[in-house]
């Protein structure tokens, strides 16, 4: 389905004659831009034609055709649909692209995860090395001629389950025991591998202030394994005492595969999986692939099914942002107290999910077409009474409990700060983006399923920094909250599935990028089908690994002590940021 | 801060000491009826929980909700002597649509005529690999295999099942899931009547 | 109570079994006090580190079992819930947090993903299990597994904790320290330097 209104397209093409060429294959949108003319069409589309904020960046291999393409989504921050356009490259090594580091610098991370696993070179990048994988790893993974080693078949499902399925596990398979392969001829005893190198070159290339005192400046590691409670993730800092120089964060080590995973998948298989990418806000991860799936089906749920979807995505942005309320208290330092309150009311709500869908995080509620099953008895007195009486009763009390505390004020007013500038250039997504000034909510600035139907505010705070991002999301609790009940009482009787249940559906080829206003930002499904039960190409626009890019300049100047309380209020997921 | 006068500090802890002195309260309401009964347990799941929210496990275990599900099992049904027929024939949907491929199934063949019989000789689930995902009880056309609700499966090994852990009975699973039960017996009965009224 | 009320108990026993008795009533009170205070290593990966936390919350109370003091240094810790799928970027840091834990220490394997590899176990940055590297002593299967079943599981180890005489122990063995384990390495795929012979004759062949 399109993502560029009809307008738009006649614009463009008479704006840039010669240099873009329109996307003709069946199914797809968009533009075909030169190589040569990328830079100066992006930064003409950036400065002339306000597409400011660039949303996802990614990375398509066709293989068939001999093709490497970079596919960009750009948006306006005033609102409305966004142009997507590509650059396609022959894939003979060594493969290289400019880089649009210096007009969005929000590519930065996303570049760098295309040369991780596809092997494109970024021409211009300021820092281009892996991200996911480790310095030194054989490979570009995500290249389609290169196989895992627990490697069977293309696509499930797979021959050998079924009906001979004889269990054999998948290590008696491999030569030794593990999903290990070498490179042919490796002898591990030739060789020191160092995977650090690069990080710490890199990190020391900065800015050094030669006035004052020569002070000797140490490098500290944050991480992995580190009590606030974000998951592994590693931050390497430069200290100047207790000031920050300069820091690298380093991801990967949650990095899953899900991409590569999702390609042999079949479309329902998918659904599982995306619950385990934001697993906080499970019911959105469903929502964003659905939508992306529907586009290209080209199926409209039924009426029923879109009024649950919305009370159950809401219900995971209340879920999510009590758990970040918790974890944010818990890296200032109020060890614990805050964090039962407020997980005691989430519990309430994982009840209904429980109910309702059968796990209390991973959900596995949604289907093309609709919802998976309708609600069981009483689970809608459950919710009327959780969001018409006791949330908002136990909302105000957290937030009497905390928003005037005198240690919460002091650390978070005035520090980290990000302005509305650089959270555009960076990409910043969702609390962040609106806590900084800007009012960009995917919910008003392209409306999916059916929030026009629902009033409800985009809440902005202008200062940008650690309180403003805590009270940020107080107030979309209380706007979820108000649309839930509108949800509820508006919510028709009828059928909750647009189609029979069917476990190989059929998605004509084409691409689609669906997006949701997640809870912690914008995730979007990047989906392209070639018409087998499989998808060619399977990507995640995710919100907390592009928020991450403002994460170094938000820091840098600031004492190390806040770097865990940016980090708790940036709120960032580890499944998200390695999938 | 020209404010820091310690108010914003005072409301916090006032909450908590509200909430505190209610955990006594509450407790004393009940008259010692609150702890290990099953009314006690229903009330923390509900709107007006207040003051302790513990539920004691092991010795108060919360009712799972009929959606519920951990590992899948197969049914068999039980005939008037006794003797199990699983209701499972090896269409070998469920291993086609497990995501990550955990299910194995070895179709049986007529030792006399070499034809595939729809009984299963083997079927194993990897469930150190399940993810408790349910598609495989979702997509199945004879109501073989459901999603069971038994979570206490620690153990000091690791854990492959096959088929004489994975069999479970009928009455088990309307025990466990009835209102789904009564409507796949509705759904059977109906199918029956309407090929018993196409014969006639 | 002193051990020689323990070793002359009031009732005759057989004299192959006067040693065993002594030890059986103090290992009793010995098990006791370690099982009843476990301190885990605050060890989440992934999304069962979620359920772990509210395990640790107020409806699922862990510190009814003595547990809530989770440490996030590993000196100071008696358990190592691993709790989360294990990737080949982490698993060189949890073989040497592992190895820096002080005995007696155990291993819990929560969830799927850490038992066996779990739904990503077709990965490949994704470890098959984490009991490739590291020996566990109990399995939570599940993905996620609620909080009962992680309390369940932890019973489990106090059971298993309980059932350990000391005449058996291996933190009190005359010899050698226990060997540490060696820490693998990130070439071109994961290296595990106890695999080095395989390595070579794979590179034969």
């Amino acid at each position: 389905m399109e993502t560029t209104a009809p307008v738009q397209i006649l614009d463009l093409s008479a704006r840039f004659p010669g240099v873009i060429n329109p996307d003709t294959r069946a199914g797809y949108s968009g533009w075909i831009v030169n190589s040569t003319d990328l830079l100066p069409f992006a930064t003409a589309l950036r400065n002339e034609l306000d597409y400011d904020y660039l949303s996802s960046v990614t990375a398509v291999d066709y293989l068939p055709e001999g093709k490497m393409e970079v596919v960009y989504h750009v948006y306006k921050t005033a609102g409305g649909a966004g142009v997507v356009f590509k650059i396609q490259v022959p894939r003979v090594d060594p493969i290289e692209i400019p880089s649009l580091v210096s007009i969005y610098p929000g590519a930065e991370f996303q570049e760098r995860e295309a040369w991780d696993l596809f092997g494109i070179k970024f021409t211009n990048h300021p820092d281009l090395r892996r991200i996911l994988m480790w310095e030194g790893f054989a490979g570009h993974p995500m290249r389609k001629d290169w196989h895992e080693p627990y490697f069977e078949e293309d696509a499930k499902p797979l021959k050998s389950r079924w009906p001979d399925g004889k269990m054999i596990m998948a290590e008696s398979k491999n030569l030794y025991g593990d999903n290990i392969a070498y490179p042919d001829g490796f002898n591990p005893e030739s060789q020191t591998f160092d995977p650090e190198k690069a990080l710490y070159e890199a990190l020391r290339r900065y800015q050094k202030d030669e006035t004052g005192l020569d002070t000797d400046h140490i490098i500290v590691n944050m991480g992995p394994q580190h009590p606030s409670t974000h998951g592994v993730f590693r931050v390497a800092v430069v200290l100047d005492g207790e000031k920050i120089i300069n820091m690298k964060p380093v991801m990967g080590y949650l990095h899953r595969n899900h991409e590569k995973i999702g390609e042999r998948n079949t479309y329902i298989m998918n659904m599982p999986y995306t619950d385990r990418l934001d697993y906080l806000a499970p019911m959105s991860n469903n929502f964003g692939y659905a939508l992306a799936v529907e586009k290209l089906m080209n199926v409209k749920p039924t009426e029923r099914a879109e009024y649950i979807r919305v009370i159950m995505a809401e219900m995971t942005r209340i879920s999510n942002h009590l758990f970040l309320i918790g974890t944010l208290l818990n890296d200032l330092g109020a060890y614990f107290t805050p964090m039962l309150y407020a997980l005691e009311e989430r519990e309430l709500i994982l009840d209904i999910f429980e109910a309702v869908a059968g796990s209390r995080m991973m959900c596995n509620y949604f289907r093309f077409g609709g919802v998976a099953r309708d609600f069981p008895e009483g689970t809608l007195q459950k919710i009327k009474d959780l969001f018409f009486e006791r949330l908002p009763r136990k909302i105000e009390e957290i937030d009497r409990f905390l928003s005037e505390n005198e240690i919460i004020r002091s650390r978070g007013i005035g520090q980290g700060v990000l302005t509305a500038e650089d959270a555009i250039k960076y990409s910043a997504a969702g609390p962040l983006l609106r806590a900084s000034g800007i009012p960009y909510d995917v919910r008003r600035a392209e409306p999916y399923s059916i929030y026009d139907r629902f009033e409800f505010d985009v809440v902005v705070r202008t200062n940008g920094d650690i309180y403003d991002r805590l009270m940020v999301r107080f107030d979309e609790i209380r706007q979820s909250i108000r649309i839930i009940q509108q949800a509820v009482k508006q919510l028709p009787e009828g059928p909750v599935m647009a189609l029979k249940p069917m476990y190989q559906v059929r998605v004509p080829p084409g691409e689609a990028y669906g997006r949701v206003e997640g809870p912690k930002g914008e995730l979007g499904f990047y989906v392209i089908s070639n018409g087998k039960p499989s998808p060619w190409r399977y990507h995640v626009r995710a919100p907390s690994f592009i928020n991450l890019t403002a994460f170094g300049p938000m820091c840098v100047g600031q004492k190390v002590a806040d770097v865990v309380a940016v980090l708790g209020s940036i709120d960032i997921v580890l499944g998200e940021v390695d999938r | 801060m020209s404010d820091m006068y310690g108010k914003g500090i005072l409301k916090g802890l006032s909450v908590s000491l509200k909430r505190f002195i209610e955990t006594y309260l509450d407790n004393l309401s009940w008259l010692g009826k609150r702890y290990h009964t099953d009314k006690g347990i229903a009330h923390w799941g509900s709107k007006d929980a207040r003051g302790i929210f513990t539920v004691q496990y092991p010795e108060e275990k919360i009712p799972v909700p009929e959606e519920f599900r951990v590992i899948p099992f197969l049914v068999y049904d039980e005939g008037p002597n006794g003797e199990k027929t699983l209701r499972c024939t090896s269409c070998g949907i469920c291993p086609k649509v497990c995501p990550p491929q955990c299910i194995w199934i070895v179709r049986s063949t007529d030792s006399a005529t070499g034809r595939p019989i729809p009984d299963p000789a083997r079927f194993y689930i990897d469930v150190d690999i399940c993810m408790n995902c349910g598609l495989c009880a979702e997509f199945c056309p004879f109501d073989a295999i459901k999603m069971d609700h038994d979570y206490e499966l620690a153990s000091f090994h690791r854990n492959v099942y096959d088929i004489t852990r994975l069999s479970k009975s009928a009455r088990y699973y309307e025990s466990i899931r009835p209102v789904n039960a009564r409507h796949e017996e509705a759904a059977r009965a109906a199918k029956t009547a309407s090929r018993t009224g196409q014969g006639e | 109570m002193e051990s020689n009320e323990l070793n002359s108990p009031n009732y005759e026993i057989p004299p192959e079994l006067q040693a065993q008795v002594a030890i059986t009533s103090l290992d009793k009170i010995y098990n006791w006090g370690r099982s009843a205070s476990v301190w885990p290593l605050m060890f989440g990966l992934a999304c069962c580190a979620i359920e772990m936390i509210c395990a640790a919350a107020s409806r699922y109370d862990i510190a009814r079992f003595g547990m809530e003091i989770m440490r996030p240094s590993p000196r100071q810790s008696d358990l190592m819930i691993v709790s989360g799928t294990v990737t080949k970027k982490m698993i060189p840091i949890i073989v040497r947090l592992y190895n820096q834990m002080p005995e007696p220490k155990y291993v819990l394997a929560m969830g799927a993903c850490a038992s066996g590899g779990g739904p990503f176990k077709e990965g490949y940055n994704v470890v098959s299990g984490v009991d490739k590297f590291i020996p566990v002593d109990v399995y939570i299967p599940g993905c996620p597994p609620t909080p009962q079943a992680l309390l369940n599981g932890l019973m489990k180890i106090q059971e298993k904790i309980k059932s350990e005489p000391i005449k058996t122990a291996r933190w009190y063995q005359k010899g050698p320290d226990m060997a540490e384990i060696p820490v693998p390495m990130l070439g071109p795929d994961l290296i595990d330097p106890r695999k080095i012979t395989l390595i070579h004759n794979g590179e034969k062949n």
